[in-house]
């Protein structure tokens, strides 16, 4: 189908962007890259009033490390992100992840402001923004929130930015020397949304996972934070402590059925996805089958 | 305003001026207004591939891109690509190959193969198969399609000097 009629205007600066969205309020929606956007409203999910085109604003754009930290712009897009060396060298689970982010003539204009804003719970980047423990920037007329990922997603494509906000940045702590990182998701075809997806960051030293947070997507209407995976920190792990945190795992699970998959379907991936996390992390193959002989 | 904006863009090298509502996307724009046709409109939400072209140089799904968004941009079709004579050696190894049976994914399945062509000179199969992956062929289950590009990029690699 084709969107129906709107409005469109082209925002000049940030805080005209803000000024229309003022305006026009839950009637206006923002266009970035549109990739998200466009199906939406090609598909008359969304019918929006007035577009406010933001995809000028070149100030939105860039990457840049600073104090151990990584900003980067919301108009940054997916294919930036894959060719950044800063984003490879401090954030290599976001450049690891991001290529699993539809195909390449989407990931030339998605950008990673439009899928953090739109919240779809089975895309990657909310999760690696909770697994990161990101800061997403967003501004309105009285001035910038900074809300941390953890709190941002609120449901299916809601989170709790505004009608009047713009989110305009987000801000990650950039890996240490003891970080390592774990991605993996099972979709039909390379590039579609998962059917099930985790993402992790944690720290590993001689003594074992020293911190690990586990996100996964694709099973809630969020990123949701493994509980399970509390039980492996600062121990020995062992098949029968890594079988014993996939049970848990599996109860505190509670995916939804769609034609992908059923809820069981899910649970399963999830232990699988959360047992090949354990073992890369560690360095141990022998765990990768999640503790079974 | 939901009326009519001026936009102003190249298409296949040509300047073009043009009044357009909001709401049409490129796909329609390039196909209804400047009647290229060899933009095909599959899915409209972006899965298929079939209405791939290029803007500024990068492949984009043309059915997720409003025309208003190509304003002063250099859009380039598989009519450009094609008349240009850049990609005759991949449209040959298609058709020997038969790489193509009904043709309707084939405009956007070829610009997306020069894009790869275009950053690796020595594709595998499995990269070749990975950009292609946006791009649905219900007709010839895929090796073909493979085989033709993996042939193109060899037949290219033993061209150059």
């Amino acid at each position: 189908m084709k969107a129906s009629a709107f409005s469109y205007a082209r925002a000049t600066s940030i805080g005209n962007a803000i000024e229309l969205l003022v305006a026009h309020g839950e009637r206006a929606k923002v266009l970035a890259g549109g990739q998200s956007l466009m199906p939406a409203m090609n598909l008359r999910l969304l019918a929006p009033e007035w577009i406010v085109d933001i995809g000028g604003l070149s100030e939105l754009r860039g990457i840049s490390v600073n104090g151990g930290r990584i900003t980067i712009g919301a108009l940054t897009r997916h294919a930036d992100l894959l060719r950044s060396t800063e984003v490879a060298a401090h954030a290599p689970l976001l450049a690891e992840a991001t290529a699993h982010i539809a195909h390449p003539a989407i990931r030339n204009r998605g950008t990673i402001g439009g899928s953090l804003a739109h919240a779809d719970p089975a895309s990657e980047l909310p999760a690696c923004m909770v697994a990161l423990d990101a800061i997403i920037i967003v501004r309105g007329a009285a001035g910038e929130r900074r809300i941390p990922a953890t709190e941002f997603f609120t449901g299916v494509y809601e989170t709790t930015l505004s009608a009047a906000e713009l989110l305009v940045a987000i801000e990650l702590p950039a890996a240490s020397r003891n970080s390592a990182h774990f991605f993996g998701e099972f979709a039909r075809r390379h590039g579609d949304y998962a059917i099930v997806g985790l993402t992790a960051q944690g720290i590993v030293d001689n003594d074992g996972l020293n911190e690990l947070r586990a996100v996964f997507f694709g099973v809630s209407d969020r990123p949701q934070p493994a509980k399970a995976t509390a039980s492996l920190i600062k121990t020995a792990v062992t098949p029968a402590s890594l079988a014993q945190a996939l049970e848990a795992l599996g109860e505190e699970l509670d995916p939804p059925e769609d034609q992908q998959a059923n809820g069981a379907m899910r649970r399963h991936l999830a232990k699988v996805l959360l047992a090949q996390c354990v073992s890369k992390l560690l360095d141990r193959p022998e765990l990768g089958a999640g503790g079974r002989p | 305003m939901t009326a009519p904006l001026p936009i102003s863009l190249h298409v296949n090298g040509e300047r073009v001026e043009a009044q357009v509502l909001p709401r049409l996307n490129l796909a329609d724009f390039l196909r209804e207004h400047l009647k290229l046709t060899g933009t095909h409109v599959g899915c409209e939400h972006g899965v298929c591939g079939a209405c791939t072209v290029r803007v500024d140089g990068e492949i984009v799904r043309s059915c997720l891109t409003l025309s208003v968004q190509a304003h002063g941009a250099f859009v380039e079709t598989i009519e450009g690509l094609s008349d240009s004579g850049e990609i005759a050696d991949l449209q040959e190894a298609f058709r020997e190959r038969n790489a193509l049976q009904c043709g309707f994914c084939t405009p956007g399945m070829l610009i997306a193969a020069q894009d790869l062509l275009k950053q690796e000179s020595d594709p595998d199969r499995a990269q070749i198969r990975e950009h292609l992956s946006g791009n649905y062929c219900r007709c010839t289950g895929y090796q073909a399609i493979v085989d033709a590009v993996e042939k193109t990029a060899r037949m290219r690699r033993e061209r150059k000097p």
